[in-house]
């Protein structure tokens, strides 16, 4: 027991033990097929596949995998628009993400700024931000569209490279991602103490500098807070963005597979965004903890 | 102590909120003039108003009655003529001593070459002996050591005058002697008007020309003014060991503990000075009030 301690294999041997049992009720809840040969009355062998089980059309683990295989083997294939490897849908998908993202980090902490240096602006945004902030992507999206109508930037080849959906889902990612960060930089900002800014008052620096030196590092650890559940949100965002417009990648790639009948692939998906969104959070934890360390 | 003019003139001060019940009044017509190189501390209760007092003189908290002369301007914001040491040294933790001495060179000699900028704040800070460790991050500095960065600060600023908020009010005895004498050195050498807040009696007589003493707020105003009258340099054995030390003390003690209440301004008769003795209480063992 001891050396099961000190091997820090409880670390490793829990979860995989919690995994195993997900697993195993997965398997339980899950169908199975069967497959009754018979020969009919022209004496033809015919196949007859019938499913069983407590979901019956859920795919077991063991079919999950099987069905999955080519898309986790060769992850950057690309056989067709929606049939590709799962990296490389995962990687459209970031894309799309880090596009939306930026966008919303570049709206949404100069408005914490102002919300946090301004009671006055607190006052008056206040509220039109506590009404839009619980409103879901899949109320903004049609909004977006609508915006956006008549949108389209061609290349050369007549080819349309940005058109109004492009933007649509830009707009939907970028207005749900960016709360977190406006009002977690707004609380930032407030929370600068006032020993600091005194430093400033006396020193007489420029509001610039006063926002360079002083402001933006004290509101840094605060504003990486806003920036990793933003980050969390536009990723939660980009599968209801990608089923809604049909755009190749992770959440595309899903409800397609849905229509087609090609249940694993469901599961698939989840697990893929499910894993690259905890990558996504734990880095950006790394990066906060390194500000809040500072 | 000197006849020339006041580098520093208070007249009748005043600070008060609006409250629900009216203005309530903090500090209520606090007059003083400061002497050309002269060391006065401000001493009270805690929550009298001399932390106010101070606060107003550097310009942080807005004055609501009365006016200030600095050098023969009347001044009511803050500037860098004025070098404020707090009570937490306020460094930025995500700058170096170095850089946090720096913001402020930076910003009152623009005009000088960065290397003169750069000598100047590493001098500062090698007179308040941190020459080894001014790369280093607050964080990675003591208590102490902090407020020496606090001390370099306000002196690279070469201001007019220097404010001291309870500087030593977080420091352990002995560290907070080391720096008694590292912050007279520095006011020897460059013959800074100051004022110093602080509660604690030995540290005013040790350091200062007058002691202010002030009266219980609310509408706090000067109670008592106490002349020290220990020649400078000072050794702080000679000034223990002098017989007039006991009489400093007892009388900051005395007001302290029985007239702190009484405003003079309220009676026409000022209680005689330095006489009151308290024979029964052993002073030496609450020379600090704390509280």
């Amino acid at each position: 027991m001891k050396l099961f301690y000190h091997l820090k294999l409880d670390a490793i041997l829990l979860p995989v033990i919690a995994i195993l049992i997900c697993i195993g009720g997965w398997a339980l809840v899950a169908g199975h097929s069967k497959i009754t040969k018979s020969v009919d009355d022209f004496g033809d062998t015919v196949t007859k596949t019938e499913r069983f089980g407590l979901s019956k059309n859920l795919p077991s683990p063991a079919e999950t995998w099987i069905a999955s295989q080519p898309y986790i083997v060769e992850p950057f294939a690309k056989r067709g628009e929606l049939d590709q490897g799962i990296l490389r849908f995962a990687w459209l998908s970031l894309k799309l993400v880090a596009q939306g993202y930026a966008i919303a980090l570049l709206f949404g902490t100069p408005i914490g700024f102002f919300l946090g240096l301004s009671k006055n602006f607190t006052r008056a945004f206040d509220p039109i931000i506590q009404i839009l902030r619980p409103v879901s992507p899949l109320a903004w999206l049609p909004l977006g569209m609508v915006l956006f109508s008549g949108l389209k930037v061609m290349d050369a080849a007549g080819r349309t490279t940005f058109g109004t959906s492009d933007a649509a889902a830009l707009f939907t990612i970028a207005i749900c991602a960016m709360w977190p960060t406006v009002l977690n930089t707004a609380v930032g900002v407030r929370a600068v103490p006032q020993d600091y800014l005194n430093v400033a008052k006396v020193l007489k620096l420029s509001k610039a500098k006063t926002l360079f030196k002083i402001l933006i590092p004290s509101a840094l650890p605060y504003m990486f807070t806003g920036f990793r559940l933003s980050l969390g949100i536009a990723w939660l965002v980009i599968v209801a963005v990608e089923m809604l417009i049909g755009k190749p990648g992770v959440g595309g790639f899903l409800w397609q597979q849905y229509n087609a009948n090609s249940y694993a692939h469901i599961i698939l998906s989840i697990l893929t965004i499910g894993i690259i969104g905890y990558i996504l959070d734990r880095f950006m934890s790394l990066i906060e903890g390194r500000f809040r360390s500072a | 102590m000197t006849t020339r003019a006041p580098v520093l003139e208070l007249f009748k001060l005043t600070k008060s909120y609006p409250s629900a019940k009216g203005a309530a009044v903090i500090v209520k017509d606090f007059t003083l003039n400061f002497a050309a190189g002269e060391f006065i501390t401000l001493i009270g209760h805690s929550g009298c108003g001399k932390s106010t007092v101070l606060s107003m003189v550097a310009g942080l908290t807005e004055i609501t009655g009365g006016g200030m002369i600095l050098a023969g301007r009347e001044t009511n914001e803050a500037g860098p003529d004025r070098g404020v040491v707090f009570q937490s040294p306020c460094l930025l933790p995500w700058m170096t001593a170095f850089e946090n001495v720096m913001l402020g060179v930076n910003q009152v000699y623009f005009t000088a070459s960065k290397e003169e900028r750069r000598e100047l704040a590493e001098y500062y800070l090698t007179v308040v002996g941190l020459g080894g460790a001014m790369h280093k991050f607050p964080g990675d500095l003591s208590q102490g050591m902090r407020q020496r960065v606090g001390i370099a600060r306000a002196f690279a600023l070469q201001p007019k005058m220097l404010l001291l908020d309870e500087p030593f009010g977080m420091l352990d005895a002995l560290t907070k002697m080391e720096l008694q004498e590292v912050l007279l050195e520095l006011w020897r050498r460059n013959k800074l008007t100051t004022l110093m807040v602080t509660h604690d009696v030995d540290e005013a007589i040790f350091l200062s020309d007058r002691v202010v003493m002030m009266t219980d707020g609310p509408e706090a105003e000067v109670g008592d003014i106490l002349e020290i009258p220990f020649e400078r340099p000072r050794h702080r054995a000679t000034v223990l060991a002098d017989p007039r030390y006991m009489q400093c003390h007892n009388h900051l003690l005395t007001f302290l503990n029985e007239r702190s209440h009484i405003r003079p301004s309220r009676i026409q008769t000022t209680p005689p000075a330095g006489t009151a003795q308290r024979s029964e209480i052993d002073i030496h063992g609450i020379s600090e009030l704390a509280g």
